[in-house]
């Protein structure tokens, strides 16, 4: 028995044979978490490079994008989606590392901008109250973070389902609150307007390029600040409290405690995404802080990797660029619909011959379908595509448009549906025969349905990816693959 | 090293003083479920430095013993004395930083967590760092770091090659069953403790594993000074450490003593057996 052997050196592992069946295991799931091929292998390039440096560089990048010329509506999505990355990674801190399923957090991102809007314009009062930013943003945090603390309270006894309900009614009743509670000073339904640019040192901030840069900064920091704090005595009583209450009580840790501190440090952090976002916005209304703004975090937490700050900051990037800037544009989102199934067909699709013979017979399949229809009826090919450029002139004798579009349109997407549910359920060889009448029918329910409805399209591409996404890396992009405790 | 960690004090706040001073003290403990009784006017004392096993056939109410000393539940009549302090209701993480650690029967691991973050973990309470101390890396926050890396590492040397350097950054959830266990317990290292209760510290391990945790022990005794309760199914490992054997029934104390007196009571046969003279007599 080797217990009285010296402790060995903490530094790096010991050479020679010393692997035992921990270690094989443990080399086994690290394996396992990268990406396969080339992908893994950048990965594993990425490693190398330390999180603080991979932060800086990024940071930097992202702060030289204007200088690169993004355009007004171009630099909008990016300040959105900078509001929504700086949300994920505070809701990061609740539910990734907590464990705490908070589905009130938009409500701490709109206290944070009523609160940043009533003291930063005409609103209050017969001149209105007009503080500096460098005292209203630290006072509006502070208060939001102790709404927090309370709407913590019931975590003390609720976990789960539970917890989320409560705090689902409490994001509701907020959007309830700002549009019936005393419409003179929060404005009900016409919201607050009219308000205070943030200074930083006596410059005010009033351009898009001003709001793109602070947004950056404050991202960067707080990911720095809560990058300390996850292996501090805090961050690691947080995981613990999520791994094992009980557990975590027993080592001396106090459980109800360090919820509220989570739910407070995540209040504080959406309070200071609001406060920027009402500044830069110039408007607050209760629309801007209902449930569909909560999903939009939610799946950029989920498909970043909860539990990972670079993560929930990557993912709420992604989907925000993918939702709120390619898929807005039939263009833009055509290519990204035609990309991913093209990429999807390539990765997944082997050997080579199968890929091949798929492609041809949806290609032959297209202008078969396309001859026969024109030869039928003109009316079957009267209408145009909804695709411009050349995926438009490249799909023109292939996709066939109908006269009345929108009707054959919603059938067909009820028969892609049907489709794609029997092409998961099949076999190899069925779902080879199956792809390309799949395919043909997704392009045509694009060019005739999808691509002219975006708001649609846009709610159901994010359902798909995240659908993708936890079929094929369940822990999310930058997440660590986490085991289940069975009790 | 290894005597920063002491310095930090092992011992816990009141030092180990005589060897016959009291560290533990059940009075006429009882504990209901609405109308079940798992425990009933139970008396159990143990005094510091002591080993004492806790026996008894499934359900007789051991783990509630736990349960009810560490705080998980509150007891309905009678008080638990801990030091010279009454325990009883307060808060688990209360009774943890006075000076009792716990393991669980069935583990109950941070399994996401590092084998050093598990261990460091349990440094919670006995650290005082504010989170903006921690952000801005304050000389406070930087002592107490060092420190609970310093305590951790020395928790898991105790245990030589089988928590090795080369594992304390890898996940707990890729430690073998054995090796979970052994990381439990030094999980409860770390928290300081005077008296340290131990759910079944054999189970599911191998006769080599089993004959490993006998002499651990021992040694927690030896070299930490702490005060064992250990709950354990496995008969040898009860006959080789314990100064004491308690054996319950039914939430009720039936016997008290050393191993071979207690394992030969008839009581305790008949609670393990049955009341059959036939096996009775095959027992004996």
């Amino acid at each position: 028995m080797s217990l009285d052997s010296p402790p060995p050196p903490a530094g790096p592992p010991p050479a020679g044979p010393q692997v035992g069946a921990d270690e094989w295991v443990a080399r086994q799931a690290r394996r396992r978490e990268y990406l396969p091929s080339w992908l893994g292998h950048a990965q594993r390039q990425a490693e190398r490079v330390g999180w603080w440096p991979r932060l800086a560089l990024v940071g930097l990048a992202a702060a030289a994008l204007p200088l690169i010329g993004l355009g007004g509506f171009q630099l909008q999505v990016g300040i959105d989606a900078l509001v929504i990355a700086l949300l994920a990674v505070g809701l990061n801190i609740t539910v990734g590392w907590t464990g705490l399923l908070d589905l009130g957090y938009v409500a701490f991102f709109g206290c944070g901008a009523y609160g940043f809007a009533l003291v930063s314009s005409g609103q209050v009062g017969a001149n209105g109250i007009h503080l500096p930013s460098y005292l209203s943003i630290p006072l509006v945090m502070l208060a939001t973070a102790a709404l927090g603390v309370l709407v913590g309270l019931p975590s003390r006894r609720l976990v789960g389902d539970y917890l989320a309900i409560i705090t689902l009614f409490f994001g509701e009743a907020f959007v309830e609150f700002t549009n019936n509670v005393a419409p003179a000073t929060l404005g009900g339904p016409n919201g607050i307007v009219g308000i205070d640019p943030i200074s930083v040192f006596g410059y005010q901030i009033t351009s898009n390029t001003g709001y793109y840069l602070l947004l950056v900064i404050v991202l960067v920091v707080t990911m720095a600040v809560l990058r300390l704090l996850e292996f501090s005595r805090t961050g690691r009583a947080w995981r613990a409290v999520r791994e094992d209450p009980l557990a975590a009580g027993s080592m001396t840790i106090p459980v109800d405690r360090v919820k509220l501190m989570a739910f407070a440090f995540g209040a504080a952090v959406a309070a200071l995404a609001g406060t920027i976002f009402a500044a830069q916005q110039i408007s607050v209304f209760p629309t801007d802080f209902d449930t569909p703004i909560l999903i939009l975090i939610y799946a950029g937490l989920i498909l970043g990797g909860a539990g990972s700050i670079a993560g929930a900051a990557t993912g709420a990037l992604l989907i925000m660029v993918i939702y709120d800037g390619l898929l807005r544009s039939p263009t833009d989102s055509g290519y990204l619909f035609y990309g991913l199934i093209l990429l999807t067909l390539l990765v997944k699709l082997r050997p080579w011959r199968r890929l091949g013979l798929v492609l041809a017979a949806t290609v032959a399949l297209g202008f078969a379908v396309h001859a026969i229809a024109t030869a039928i009826s003109a009316r079957a090919v009267a209408g145009s595509l909804s695709s411009t450029g050349w995926i438009g002139s490249a799909l023109h004798d292939w996709v066939i448009v109908p006269a009345n579009a929108t009707v054959a349109g919603n059938w067909g997407f009820v028969a892609l549906v049907c489709l794609l549910i029997a092409l998961v359920q099949a076999g190899s060889r069925t779902r080879t025969i199956l792809l390309p009448p799949t395919l043909y029918l997704a392009a045509f329910v694009w060019e005739t349905r999808l691509s002219v409805e975006p708001a649609v399209t846009r709610q159901l591409m994010i359902g798909a990816i995240l659908i993708v996404m936890m079929n094929a890396r369940p822990q999310g992009l930058l997440g660590q693959r986490r085991v289940e405790a069975i009790t | 090293m290894s005597t920063d960690a002491n310095e930090a004090g092992m011992a816990g706040p009141e030092g180990s003083g005589a060897g016959g001073e009291s560290v533990l003290q059940l009075q006429s403990l009882s504990l209901s479920f609405g109308g079940l009784r798992a425990l009933s006017e139970l008396d159990l004392q143990l005094r510091d430095r002591e080993i004492v096993s806790l026996i008894g056939p499934n359900g007789a109410g051991k783990t509630s013993v736990f349960n009810v000393i560490t705080g998980v539940y509150e007891p309905s009549a009678g008080d638990v004395v801990f030091a010279g302090k009454s325990i009883a209701g307060l808060t688990p993480h209360n009774i943890a930083r006075m000076g009792v650690a716990r393991t669980f029967q069935s583990l109950r691991l941070f399994l996401n967590m590092s084998v050093m973050e598990n261990v460091m973990a349990a440094t919670y309470g006995h650290t005082k760092a504010m989170p903006w101390e921690s952000v801005l890396r304050l000389p406070r926050a930087r002592r107490e770091e060092r420190e609970s890396r310093a305590l951790a590492t020395d928790v898991l040397s105790f245990f030589g090659q089988r928590l090795a350097g080369y594992r304390w950054d890898q996940p707990a959830y890729s430690l073998s069953y054995a090796n979970r266990r052994r990381l439990e317990i030094a999980r409860a290292l770390a928290t300081r403790p005077r008296l340290l209760l131990l759910d079944e510290p054999a189970a599911g391990m191998n006769p080599t594993e089993t004959h490993e945790v006998t002499e651990l022990i021992s040694r927690l005794r030896d070299e930490r000074g702490v005060a064992i309760l250990v709950i354990e199914h496995d008969m040898h490992v009860v006959a080789s450490c314990s100064d004491r054997v308690v054996a319950l029934d039914h939430g009720v104390k039936i016997a008290e003593g050393s191993f071979d007196a207690v394992a030969s009571h008839p009581a305790v046969v008949e609670a393990y057996l049955g009341r059959d003279p036939e096996a009775l007599s095959d027992a004996g």
